[in-house]
């Protein structure tokens, strides 16, 4: 029952991505072709990897804004400690340590001292920024390590490095979140925390410890970025946050936290790569790009509005016209 | 006389429920009319067709002679009703003036005239009666001012017809007395009233008629309170007595489970020393803020103490953590349901398995013992639900606490405190919880229950503790309580000699 329960929920971004494949085949010449596919999926790595603990942090019915800036400062931090040390392994190191404690910083405000994660982050994502340019003078750092740029251009399998990574954090999240009591308590805090924490949920280590996970993993990501562009620069990634934020979403992510698959959260994924892929493949100006990628912000947000006050009415299958349990007085029948 | 509301032939389906099944009645100006059933018998979805929040599928209302369709909430308030609601509509940030003219400031050339909404408010206040300052922050009144502001904002804008649903449920009995008042002098003004609730003593007092609803049919009206006993009516909604509800059963009482020694912190005035025992069902009396929430709190570490020491079983608790309390045996059924106990979206057995889960110390969630453990405890407790995985928000009050209950007896509780375990529960629910209790005792679980419905404590509890302004005020066995006794050490001191009940 809980199978069906998620897949039916996960139907309306599926049935979404049916139309926006279909529609993109059929309007967009090239864009159904495996070159194109392949092309697509390596592009939806960074914000796909993002994505999986972004998951999490609005399941918690928090926000983490500063994953853009986390990017850019595990990048460059990366490519300085190499150049210092000539170590890839410190490098790595150093980047994930550094998204870490972002994330441990986060975690703390917003757990311990009960400030709001959107201002807390929202702050962070301008000090990380601006760590960011001091490490690295304000320049692009290159990095002289050609073993370091495997991580993004190896393949295993015939299949790029990125998207393995994408995939076992798609893996590794979506059981986290399922099958593990901690995946279970976040899910529990984002649908009421005062009662999770009467009921024996450890909130604030939970809080802090999705905060440290999305801190880690936006590192992560920052590295392999870094990889691809041989380089760590300080002003990658700016507005990252929007789109990891807004491809959970779409994916049916309730941003007022308690509802969240990981299934959804592929889905919305791939739709924002979609359309950003058809976008570049019509060589639409960047400028338009802003307009369109903010226009499926919007959309989403909407639409997770509509689905939670039964508004979609004659636009679903009968299922999604039951109004939902927030609405629904236990009195009222 | 001519009735100023009338329900006619009113019909409401949900998907798969019948919610109103033809209901037909009339309300004259002048007259308290109450609505009773138990949960799920069709008075919320009266009042929220009178609301104009639901559209009846038959029938309608009419109000002074004109049948109305209201098409919106706003239709309804432009015909002159009022419901005043068990959760309050009111922006806690704003002055009571602003709250009680919200919408229809008066105003002078585009700006606001504060001198006349200063005198307007004031007329509402005291006509209320109320000593509130109307330059006072919402937020800073007691939850039962912020009702009796609800009720000016109905007489600010002259309403005729007002329904009050369950309004008393989070009032003191001075607030309840005061509200009684107002209710009295709405009547005299001849407006028409409907007046939800399960308080039974209200009821009686207050109306001067019933109608009374089942499974939502309207299986009759009682025109005159005078000739009504509680028995009949309770038969009339349930079919049942009132004997039957509580229907007490003795039971022996072992070693010492809970041992509380000079315990205090918030809320608390005097430290508290108690003992309850193996098998024992120990019933908290006292009015709204007596304390003995904030005692509950502070017992399961919920809140953290200043001193003293709770032992459990003769192991001392390490205070202020609830997983140590849930690890030692705890288990605590808050008074508010909604915002403390359930996760509402989650599934009923997700509700169920979370405290077991949190304290079994693995780290991968086992979801086919959980479920068949879920099962058999929904099955246990008689929840009714469509299955295991219904959202816990959907199912009725009784239902949510028996879920509850349940997930305290997964996590293997051996001290349950329940903080007010019926309210907003109707009487089928009620006797129902009240013998899972007895059940729950007899097995050697001792039960900590707080409740401010004197028969209740009286009907359901071995031992009585009475509380009064943060302290103990006195121990009854149940054969010495009397509603005499437990009244006068529950009253404060200063309220002895000035409000007698």
């Amino acid at each position: 029952m809980r199978l069906s329960a998620s897949f039916l929920r996960s139907l309306g971004p599926l049935v979404l991505l049916l139309v926006v494949f279909a529609a993109l085949g059929l309007l967009v010449p090239d864009f159904l072709g495996l070159r194109n596919m392949r092309g697509l999926v390596l592009s939806i790595t960074l914000v796909g990897t993002i994505a999986t603990t972004m998951m999490l942090v609005l399941a918690l019915r928090e926000v983490d804004l500063s994953v853009g800036s986390v990017t850019a400062l595990a990048g460059v931090l990366t490519a300085v400690v190499i150049g210092h040390t000539g170590s890839v392994a410190l490098g790595i190191l150093a980047g994930l340590l550094a998204g870490a404690l972002v994330g441990v910083l986060n975690g703390w405000v917003v757990a311990v001292l009960k400030v709001n994660s959107l201002i807390v982050t929202l702050a962070t994502m301008e000090i990380v920024r601006g760590l960011a340019f001091l490490v690295s003078g304000g320049q692009a750092v290159s990095i002289p390590a050609e073993r370091f740029y495997v991580l993004d251009s190896g393949t295993v399998l015939g299949i790029n490095n990125p998207i393995w990574i994408m995939l076992a954090a798609f893996i590794a999240f979506g059981v986290l979140l399922n099958r593990t009591v901690f995946g279970r308590n976040v899910l529990a805090i984002g649908g009421n925390p005062e009662a999770a924490r009467l009921a024996g949920v450890p909130v604030r280590s939970v809080r802090i410890s999705v905060f440290v996970w999305q801190g880690v993993i936006a590192a992560l990501a920052g590295i392999v970025l870094a990889a691809r562009i041989t380089s760590g620069q300080p002003n990658t990634s700016q507005g990252l946050e929007l789109a990891v934020i807004s491809a959970c979403v779409l994916g049916g992510v309730s941003l007022s936290g308690g509802v969240a698959t990981i299934a959804g959260v592929i889905i919305g994924v791939v739709i924002m790569g979609a359309a950003q892929n058809a976008l570049n493949l019509l060589d639409v100006p960047t400028f338009y790009q802003y307009v369109v990628r903010g226009g499926i912000l919007l959309a989403a947000v909407i639409f997770d509005r509509l689905r939670q006050s039964g508004g979609l009415r004659g636009a679903f299958p009968s299922h999604f016209l039951r109004p939902t349990a927030r609405q629904q007085d236990s009195t009222a029948l | 006389m001519s009735a100023l509301l009338t329900y006619d032939r009113v019909g409401k389906r949900f998907p798969g429920v019948v919610a109103l099944d033809e209901v037909s009645f009339a309300v004259a100006p002048g007259e308290v009319r109450a609505l009773m059933g138990e949960n799920g018998a069709g008075k919320s979805t009266l009042l929220k067709i009178l609301a104009g929040e639901y559209r009846p599928d038959s029938g309608g209302l009419v109000i002074d002679g004109v049948p109305l369709a209201f098409a919106s909430p706003r239709d309804s308030q432009a015909a002159g009703v009022a419901i005043i609601h068990q959760e309050l509509h009111l922006a806690p940030d704003l002055t009571v003036t602003e709250n009680l003219l919200l919408g229809r400031m008066p105003s002078r050339g585009g700006f606001i005239d504060r001198k006349e909404a200063r005198r307007q408010a004031e007329a509402i206040l005291a006509r209320l009666g109320e000593a509130i300052d109307p330059d006072a922050r919402l937020r800073s009144l007691s939850i039962g001012k912020r009702q009796m502001i609800e009720i000016g904002k109905a007489l600010a804008r002259d309403a005729r017809i007002i329904a009050f649903d369950e309004p008393t449920s989070s009032l003191s009995a001075t607030e309840t007395r005061q509200l009684m008042r107002i209710i009295d002098e709405l009547r005299r003004d001849r407006r028409a009233i409907l007046y939800v609730s399960h308080r039974m003593e209200e009821v009686f007092e207050i109306s001067d008629s019933v109608t009374v609803l089942r499974d939502g049919r309207h299986l009759g009206d009682f025109p005159d309170m005078a000739a009504l006993s509680q028995d009949q009516l309770i038969t009339a909604m349930a079919g049942r007595t009132i004997a039957d509800i509580y229907a007490y059963r003795p039971r022996p009482h072992g070693e010492v489970a809970v041992q509380i020694d000079g315990l205090i912190g918030p809320g608390l005035r005097q430290p508290i020393d108690l003992q309850v025992r193996q098998g024992e069902i120990l019933g908290f009396f006292g009015l709204v803020g007596a304390g003995r929430s904030e005692l509950f709190k502070l017992l399961y570490g919920a809140v953290s103490p200043l001193a003293g020491s709770v032992s459990i079983d003769g192991a001392v608790l390490a205070p202020g953590d609830p997983r140590r309390a849930i690890a030692a045996g705890l288990g605590l059924c808050p008074e508010d349901r909604k915002d403390e106990a359930i996760m509402p979206l989650a599934g009923v057995a997700e509700n169920i398995a979370i405290a077991r889960r949190n304290i079994a110390n693995h780290a991968l969630v086992d979801d086919r013992s959980e479920g068949r453990q879920a099962a058999s405890l929904i099955e246990l407790m008689r929840v009714k639900t469509a299955s295991a995985t219904t959202p816990i928000a959907t199912l009725s009050g009784g239902n949510q606490q028996k879920a509850i209950i349940a997930r305290w007896l997964a996590a293997e509780a051996r001290i349950l405190l329940m903080d007010e375990p019926t309210r907003g529960i109707d009487v089928g629910a009620r006797s129902e919880i009240y013998a899972h209790m007895y059940r729950l005792a007899e097995e050697g679980r001792s039960i900590l229950f707080a409740s401010s419905d004197m028969p209740e404590v009286m009907g359901v509890a071995d031992r009585i503790v009475v509380m009064r302004e943060g302290a103990i005020a006195g121990i009854l066995s149940r054969a010495e309580a009397t509603p005499d006794i437990l009244l006068r050490l529950a009253l404060p001191d200063a309220g002895r000699a000035a409000a007698p009940l």
